[in-house]
């Protein structure tokens, strides 16, 4: 099989998001991320290939379990320092990089529309160092000025103890870096076919915005070889419908 | 001693009071008693406090789907991969019932503080969001170690009745319960602990010494009952997989009011219950 240089929108965040998790020792993976879950794999990937361990843990997937006292243990590992990259999404993220797994609309818990609820956000926010967030739609509705409920806040006061925070927004369209001390986003990169007018559009909250903007790099050829032939297999076992749509391929026997 | 087992899932649901505060595991892996939910439904239990350890799936959208559920205590309320959960999110938005949100560390550490026998229990994280800010029962106290360290202290989760399904039990009643180990917590910090299991293993599982280390003992377990397939349409990992047309047909009827009545009339209440394996 002859390999295509074409990279595909999947492969660009995976990318993406495997360069901003450089020294990392343990990544963790949370339920519903298949590209963040192959990023992690990709960035294992790369650390072996200089020698360095890299643990990853899918929540949901059967490669190996570092963990063996149950759903209890991921949140005593962040708690403890012992994980150094997570993932989270929001229906809708702020300015503030406050996310919202929540809800729409004023009067809660009577909201015109109900998400599934917050999960481990409001802990494993506070307590990773890095976390990536990362949403598939940016658009007005998705990146707004202001979240309509807090289920877990992007900046907090220098009492509350707060190892851990966000750290970049990855999109369909972009890269953000989140600055901390600043409690604001700011434009990294656009992705090929996309401009900053469209960023700009798309987005509901108000961001720092260089003079350039670089385009986000693509896979180059080696990257996208890793990702077909040894990523894919892999992250079929625990996403077996998206290892199929991406790159045609099942789960390793 | 009462003899903990009983003849059927509907004898086991005959244990769960009306406005029993019952906590549930979360779907993956197939620990949701979902048999047992279902003879729940047919015996029409009503006022439940559901405590979602730490989600739910199907079991809790059913059951207030079915109107059997007065507060859901739960980090989230999810079909994964499924979709939205569709009887839950309509009854949120109607105010049918009482949402209690919650975020999935703290679940555990309440249960956790319920197993000890202790009032509260303090958790990292959670300052700053509307969880904290719509939650009457958790406070902000100061570390009383530290200086100028706010923490926010957890109410102990007593639940009435912890409910789950298992792969295998012993004719003593201890449960095997794996990598599962949040089941422990649960029984551990229940009044009562109710248990579903696909099949008998023939032993003691607390002699031996490999299972052991994964069994709850027979004293935390008040009720047995044999469900082999009891958690479908969920799988149970080496037995049976998802049943992937059952969740299918669920999340298109339950998208009305009328559909999710046909559903119960056609699955849950003209079911006839499974007869006990042994």
């Amino acid at each position: 099989m002859t390999l295509s240089t074409d990279w595909t929108l999947e492969e660009l965040l995976i990318t993406t998001i495997t360069n901003l998790l450089a020294g990392c020792g343990h990544i963790a993976v949370g339920v519903s991320s298949p590209i963040p879950g192959s990023a992690a794999l990709l960035r294992r990937h790369r650390d072996l290939s200089v020698g360095k361990r890299t643990r990853v843990s899918i929540i949901g997937g059967a490669l190996p379990d570092f963990r063996t006292d149950g759903g209890v243990d991921l949140f005593d590992q962040a708690g403890q320092g012992r994980i150094d990259a997570f993932f989270l999404s929001g229906g809708q993220i702020d300015g503030k990089a406050n996310i919202n797994l929540v809800g729409v609309g004023n009067g809660y818990p009577r909201q015109k529309v109900r998400w599934s609820g917050s999960f481990g956000s409001a802990y494993l926010y506070f307590m990773v160092p890095k976390v990536v967030l990362f949403r598939l739609e940016h658009s007005p509705r998705t990146m707004v000025e202001a979240v309509d409920f807090i289920s877990a806040p992007g900046v907090s006061p220098a009492n509350v103890h707060r190892p851990g925070g966000p750290y970049a927004l990855v999109t369909d369209l972009c890269l953000f870096h989140f600055a901390r001390d600043r409690e604001r986003f700011s434009l990294k990169s656009v992705h090929p076919g996309h401009s900053v007018e469209e960023v700009r559009d798309s987005t509901g909250f108000d961001f720092d915005l260089p003079d350039q903007v670089p385009l986000t790099p693509a896979p180059s050829p080696d990257t996208l070889t890793i990702l077909r032939k040894t990523v894919a297999p892999d992250i079929a076992d625990p996403y077996p419908k998206f290892a199929r749509r991406v790159w045609g391929v099942s789960a390793a026997a | 001693m009462k003899d903990p087992f009983l003849p059927n899932v509907d004898q086991l649901a005959a244990e769960v009071p009306d406005g029993a505060k019952i906590v549930v595991f979360k779907a993956e892996g197939g620990t949701a008693a979902m048999a047992a939910t279902r003879a729940l439904i047919r015996r029409a239990v009503k006022g439940l406090h559901v405590v979602t350890a730490p989600t739910s799936g199907l079991q809790t959208d059913i059951l207030v789907g079915a109107g059997c559920v007065a507060t859901v205590e739960t980090s989230g309320v999810t079909m994964g991969e499924y979709g939205q959960a569709p009887c839950f999110n309509r009854a949120v938005r109607a105010g049918t019932i009482r949402v209690i949100d919650s975020t999935c560390p703290a679940v555990y550490a309440g249960l956790q503080a319920g197993e000890k026998g202790i009032p509260f229990m303090p958790l990292r994280g959670l300052i700053g969001s509307d969880i904290v800010k719509y939650r009457d029962d958790y406070r902000i106290i100061d570390n009383p170690f530290a200086e100028d360290d706010p923490i926010v202290a957890l109410p102990a989760i007593v639940p009435d009745i912890a409910l789950f399904h298992v792969s295998m039990a012993d004719r003593l009643g201890n449960v095997y319960v794996g990598r599962n180990r949040e089941l422990l917590i649960m029984a551990h910090a229940a009044r009562k602990t109710l248990v579903t299991y696909e099949r008998l293993y023939d032993g003691n599982l607390l002699a031996n010494d490999e299972l052991a280390a994964a069994t709850l003992s027979d004293m935390y377990v008040d009720g047995l009952a044999a469900a082999p397939q009891g958690a479908r349409p969920y799988g149970v990992l080496g037995f049976y997989d998802d049943d992937v047309d059952q969740f299918a047909a669920y999340m298109t009827m339950a998208r009305t009011e009328e559909g999710l009545r046909a559903y119960l009339d056609r699955f849950v209440n003209e079911a006839v219950p499974a007869v006990a394996a042994e």
